[in-house]
């Protein structure tokens, strides 16, 4: 049951998760506004309210879920970093500096960006240059600027930076930081991606950023589907294998040492280790049969895939190494996609067609307590959230002749099977996959006309789309 | 003496006809011919077929009469009797030539018989048909969407299947699983791998044996059809049959 029947009663409520079962959808209770007793928890969990102008008007199925609602964000000021040396390369590096910097705290989530319009002409450079009235009284109107300078001096590009409390004029310095490196485009944007996530782990509770994060996906765009990686913000892709096959499904292992994927051999598909240390594939057995979908226990210390062993493709265990293979669904149906709870280390989900149409299913890793998830429609493609108390989803929800359902992504409260849909009227979205903070969610979507990878905040906003060349699917976050 | 008279009367008349004969034609009556010496009799010969028209492989009837002959020979037989019959089976079209030598001479005769070739073409090399034929019998099997089962309409492809794997005992094949484009691209994967399992199971309940059939899954990874419509969905939604040598 969705949510949005309670729209209107619920507008501007915090929700909070109930115990219930899905199939008996229990009323959003009033003035429970959810508040988390700890900051890191609070922002770990995904609350959920309504957009309650759009709800209103529109009446679409539009659920407003987000980090901190019902917390005004920090409002941050980023004025562009100023030259500190007179050197040729600084513009080029500044562009790139100040531009990875804007993006990486805009899509943050965590931070309200003040608008660029109401800048004071004069932006500070170094600390002394700081006119806090300029800055903490309206227009700007910020609490917190992040402001500094950067240059190339003798062959090497410095950056200085600090993050101000611009209403506490007596102690305003939050940050201070300082990094050097040799001068590259690369450079200036890993130094504006190392100060963005010192910037979020302050200001954010506490929570890593992602800015240093990377995106394992699958590209068409050599002529075959490899594995490709690229930063969390689209940028820096390059091909990790040349199998010239068919490669699928690429998982980056915890520490972010290998990446598990399948791919189409000789002997069928069978699963495969990357090793990113070693720059070449490392060995795992070939098992025979069709093997698909790998995925990392939160240790990293085994595996969890679907192999066809004995006619139906079923969720089978191993070591890191291949060994002690077991499998832990017997049924007939085609069992694929598997999933830990990385929080637990525990619990597996998993898609499963043994009624007909895949649905989601949960079980505990040696394949008890299993228990059903989704109810109906096309359900496939679950994530975990870090937290381990969400799934994300890919679900056509009203399936059949006559009902031409998208396929959306959702978010699941695994306690109450309670869900919420998180993308809308955008072709068809699948393979989400979380970033380490679990504040964003990165998947595979056809709004743009073909196959393209996007992210976007866990509450859908912030949609950003980072591929355009080829085909581009099967996004896998690193955890970290 | 009046016979007498009689004889000059006779005499005379004689006379008179010699005379007679003799002015009327100048030249002398030829000398009778000489009595021809007893000549031997000419041969004679004669040769039939029958039928005069056959198929290659199928036989027929050779006839001949001869006579006054002391040597006859059919080209291609041999001596045979002056008189007789035999039956031939030629693979070409041939004329049988029959020579009948006697005292009297030679005599020929001669009957043709027209051979046509048979409707069925001799089967080429073994290794470069099976594959043709393998390519002419062998039929895919087709599946509703989403399902892994093996439909009451594919069974009559199936029994061709089997049918062409029971009579090519060295054929083996391997059975690609394909989906259509909808969906996600690991369970279609996981769906094809069933519905290949499934084709080959049915031929194996149907005695082919599971060694010579392997599987393999291509989900949507490559479509025969790439439309978004139903007739091209079913058309991706298929167990394909592969020739292996």
């Amino acid at each position: 049951m969705p949510w949005n029947k309670y729209r209107a009663t619920i507008l501007s409520y915090g929700v909070r998760f109930s115990g219930k079962r899905m199939d008996q959808p229990v009323r959003p209770t009033h003035r429970r506004s959810f508040r988390s007793s700890t900051p890191s928890v609070r922002l770990a969990l995904v609350l959920m309210a309504i957009c309650s102008l759009s709800g209103l008007v529109f009446a679409q199925d539009w659920v407003k879920t987000g980090t901190s609602l019902g917390v005004e964000k920090v409002r941050l000021a980023v004025p562009d970093f100023k030259p500190s040396t007179t050197d040729p390369q600084n513009t080029a590096l500044l562009k790139t500096f100040n531009d990875t910097l804007w993006n990486d705290l805009d899509v943050s989530g965590v931070v309200e960006l003040v608008s660029k319009s109401f800048y004071p002409l004069q932006a500070p450079g170094q600390p002394p240059e700081v006119n806090f009235l300029a800055w903490n009284a309206p227009p700007p109107n910020a609490a917190m600027l992040a402001f500094g300078s950067l240059g190339v001096s003798g062959g090497r590009l410095t950056l200085q930076g600090w993050l101000y409390d611009v209403k506490n004029i007596q102690s305003p310095q939050i940050l201070g930081k300082q990094y050097g490196d040799t001068p590259s485009d690369a450079a200036a944007r890993l130094m504006a991606h190392k100060f963005a996530d010192e910037i979020i782990f302050r200001l954010g509770g506490g929570l890593a950023g992602i800015a240093e994060s990377q995106i394992y996906f699958v590209s068409d765009r050599s002529g075959h589907k490899e594995i490709w990686a690229m930063d969390y913000d689209g940028s820096n892709q390059h091909q990790i294998t040349h199998l010239n096959s068919i490669s699928l499904s690429p998982r980056i292992s915890p520490d972010g040492s290998r990446i598990a994927f399948s791919s189409m051999t000789k002997s069928g598909w069978e699963i495969m280790l990357y090793s990113l240390d070693l720059s070449r594939a490392v060995n795992f057995p070939h098992l025979g049969g069709t093997n698909l979908s790998p995925a990392w226990s939160g240790d990293g210390t085994k595996l969890a895939f679907s192999a066809s062993r004995s006619g139906a493709p079923e969720i089978c265990v191993t070591d890191a190494s291949g060994g002690n293979l077991h499998c832990v669904t017997t049924a007939k149906g085609p069992d694929v996609s598997p999933v830990w709870n990385r929080k637990t280390n525990s619990q597996i989900a998993f898609v499963s067609g043994r009624t007909g149409l895949p649905q989601i299913y949960a079980m505990e890793q040696d394949g008890t307590n299993l228990q059903r998830m989704t109810d109906q429609g096309y359900a496939v493609s679950p994530n975990w959230a870090p937290n381990g108390q969400f799934l994300t989803f890919a679900w056509v929800r009203k399936y059949g002749p006559g009902e031409p359902g998208a396929s959306d992504l959702y978010l699941m409260d695994i306690a109450s099977k309670q869900w919420v849909q998180l993308t809308h009227d955008g072709g068809r979205n699948d393979f989400p996959s979380w970033s380490p903070d679990g504040r964003h969610i990165v998947f595979q979507s056809s709004r743009s006309g073909k196959e393209e990878i996007w992210t976007m905040l866990a509450d859908g906003t912030k949609l950003q789309q980072l591929t355009f060349a080829g085909r581009n699917t099967q996004p896998n976050w690193s955890w970290k | 003496m009046k016979q007498q008279n009689r004889k000059w009367f006779l005499l005379v008349v004689a006379l008179g006809a010699v005379m007679m004969l003799g002015a009327c034609g100048k030249k002398k009556l030829p000398p009778p011919p000489p009595p021809p010496p007893p000549a031997p009799a000419a041969p004679t010969a004669a040769i039939s077929a029958s039928p005069n028209s056959i198929q290659a492989g199928q036989s027929a009837s050779l006839t001949w009469q001869t006579s006054n002959a002391t040597d006859v020979s059919i080209d291609g037989i041999g001596a045979v009797q002056p008189n007789g019959s035999q039956s031939v089976s030629p693979t070409d079209s041939t004329t049988y030539h029959l020579t009948a030598k006697g005292a009297g001479g030679t005599q020929e005769a001669s009957a043709r018989i027209t051979v046509t070739q048979a409707p069925a073409p001799p089967p080429p090399p073994p290794s470069a048909t099976e594959q043709e034929l393998f390519s002419q019998n062998v039929k895919d099997v087709y599946f509703d969407y989403d399902k892994a089962e093996v439909r009451g309409d594919q069974q009559g492809s199936l029994q061709a299947d089997v049918q062409f794997l029971t009579q090519h005992p060295n054929v083996n094949i391997t059975i690609e699983g394909h989906c259509d484009e909808r969906g996600s691209t690991e369970y279609n994967i996981a769906l094809g791998d069933k519905r290949a399992t499934a084709v080959k199971s049915a031929l194996v309940a149907a005695g082919i044996n599971a060694s010579r059939i392997k599987t393999i899954s291509y989900g949507k990874e490559k479509p025969f059809c790439s439309e978004s419509n139903e007739a091209c969905w079913q058309q991706n939604r298929r167990g394909h049959f592969v020739y292996q040598q």
